[in-house]
């Protein structure tokens, strides 16, 4: 199918490749590429000395180590759980399956802002959650991390459930009648199946998590030093009309990004390929 | 974002489990039942208390509280202003998904893969950054700023830069959806009819269009609830000037920092309803594409 398409393509009849791409490449310029560029074109009108010293203040670094910390904690609580879940909606029949199938959507359809505000107050000390515990939950690194939960949990359940339904139960037959034990089939046939897709899930929710505002800043508390994430020191420099520590914080963020981009990227071709040769 | 669309269309072939039972091929009903209990309490715990908490605390002082918090003027002006920033911008990405979705899978050219990236790319950066780029470009310091001041144009703390702002963060949305089901499609039958006699949009209209009408209204309803809920992009641009540019969230927001916590979630309520109703049209379209 791929081979014909790209013989055939090289001369087609279709009408509209100049229409459509240079719509899209104007759209495209105009949306994302010219005001993103902004970030860097403004960076590098500091001086060298000025930019280290805005990204390297103790403040931003304290926030990278939160940021980074908190998305990582984040992301491996969700490739726990969120690999369960996603073995019990396929393997498992249940009362209430379709709902519960349905309701792993809702960080992707809730405002961030409805998330934030209902999470800190069950989270707060005398919420409906934090009252049960001695210690604090919300306004400390504990809170950003639930946020932060609730927001990657559908990156790795929807990645995961694709690759658990069409994994044929060959394999996993062949493994039984060869006498391993239930455990050792899934150790040893499932989990490797599924690891790609697990990495995958991992990182768009902990790229997704190193970035998020809304859901955050109401659970935070954003004291200084101890939990100000780094788009909060965006958020507050803007505040202050400080535009270009501002904007060099964020390309240190936008560096990131497209560095995780990069590495997702590999990890998805990596995978196809080995798919392919299949 | 993954592509759920893809996830219903291929149905697994269940090679009779139940009937081989002298080979592990299943967990033992302890095993499956904690598992189970494991993931209902996760999600009550992260999902579903929260969704609960909403609206009981929009109604913890009845119904006539709860009506004036979401009728009073700074309520309806941010309702309003969500909606009309809404119809801006669900059309305009739409009309670029389609755009970009045709010329990705009808043609082969060089730099193809690059151009799919770069179309993912508002999904990597951060919503603060997002908000930053456009005060860069239209705020008074900014490349355009003094341009637009001479010319009394208002982008940064008004309607546009909401618009453009919300544009930026929902921009690959439909074209996501669009891109792999159009290559899936392959193009033989838009060839065929060309080849009839058909116009381009003649063959848009009649062949691709009701092949691709399922995946084109997932990718609007995907953007649509983006485009109500956006916050850190909205919150850089729009200067909170109540009543006039504060969005949905953004009031929301001002609501809580007042400690006016039950009209907070009186419109936070309001939202949840809108995202359980997307997330029941998502499901309706999913089980539809499955039919088709």
């Amino acid at each position: 199918m791929e081979l014909t398409l790209k013989k055939r393509k090289k001369n087609t009849i279709i009408p509209g490749f100049s229409l459509t791409l240079g719509y899209t490449m104007i759209y495209l310029g105009v949306i994302v590429l010219l005001p993103l560029s902004m970030v860097f074109f403004n960076t590098l009108s500091m001086s060298w000395s000025e930019f280290w010293e805005t990204i390297a203040h103790p403040r931003a670094v304290a926030s990278y180590k939160l940021s980074f910390g908190t998305a990582l904690a984040a992301g491996l609580l969700n490739v726990v759980f969120g690999t369960i879940i996603a073995w019990v909606l396929i393997r498992y029949e249940f009362p209430g399956k379709k709902i519960v199938d349905g309701l792993v959507d809702l960080p992707f359809a809730l405002p961030t802002a409805v998330a934030g505000i209902a999470l800190a107050t069950l989270y707060s000390p005398n919420g409906w959650i934090g009252q049960f515990f001695d210690f604090k939950i919300a306004y400390t690194p504990l809170g950003i991390i639930i946020a932060l939960t609730f927001i990657g949990l559908p990156f790795v359940v929807r990645t995961v459930q694709p690759v658990l339904q069409n994994l044929g139960s060959e394999l996993e037959e062949a493994s039984a009648s060869l006498g391993a034990t239930r455990l050792q089939t899934f150790v040893k046939v499932i989990f490797p199946e599924l690891l790609p897709a697990i990495i995958t899930g991992f990182s768009l929710a902990f790229a997704r998590s190193l970035g998020e505002y809304g859901s955050v800043v109401f659970i935070a508390g954003n004291m200084p030093m101890k939990t100000e994430i780094t788009p909060l020191i965006i958020m507050t420099k803007l505040e202050q009309y400080d535009y270009v520590g501002a904007t060099a914080i964020a390309s240190v963020m936008l560096v990131t990004s497209f560095v995780l981009l990069l590495v997702i990227n590999i990890i998805q071709w990596y995978t196809n390929r080995k798919f392919n040769l299949h | 974002m993954t592509k759920p669309l893809e996830i219903e269309q291929e149905i697994p072939i269940v090679v009779s489990r139940g009937s081989s039972k002298s080979y592990a091929l299943q967990e033992s009903a302890l095993v499956k039942w904690t598992l189970i209990t494991i993931s209902l309490a996760f999600l009550a715990l992260f999902l579903i208390l929260p969704l609960i908490s909403i609206f009981v605390t929009a109604f913890e002082n009845g119904w006539a509280t709860y009506v004036a918090s979401i009728t009073e003027p700074d309520a309806l002006a941010a309702i309003k202003l969500t909606l009309t920033v809404l119809v801006i911008v669900v059309p305009l990405n739409a009309i670029f998904g389609i755009v970009a979705a045709w010329l990705i899978t009808k043609f082969s050219f060089k730099g193809k893969n690059v151009l799919i990236t770069l179309i993912d790319l508002p999904f990597a950066v951060s919503p603060v950054i997002a908000g930053i780029v456009f005060i860069l470009l239209f705020g008074a310091q900014g490349l355009l700023g003094e341009w637009l001041f001479e010319h009394d144009l208002y982008v940064i703390f008004a309607l546009p830069g909401i618009v453009i702002a919300t544009l930026f963060v929902t921009f690959p949305f439909v074209a996501r959806e669009l891109i792999p089901l159009m290559q899936m499609q392959g193009i033989t039958e838009e060839e065929a009819s060309i080849s009839l006699g058909a116009s381009g949009w003649q063959t848009f209209c009649r062949v691709t269009l009701p092949n691709i009408k399922w995946g084109l209204l997932y990718g609007l309803i995907l953007c649509n609830a983006r485009a109500i809920g956006e916050f850190g992009a909205v919150s850089v641009v729009s200067g909170h000037v109540r009543g006039m540019t504060n969005t949905m969230p953004l009031h929301i927001e001002i609501l809580y920092n007042e400690y006016q916590f039950t009209a907070a979630f009186a419109v936070a309520s309001l939202m949840s309803i809108l995202a359980i109703i997307t997330i029941i049209i998502k499901n309706i379209i999913e089980w539809k594409a499955k039919d088709v």
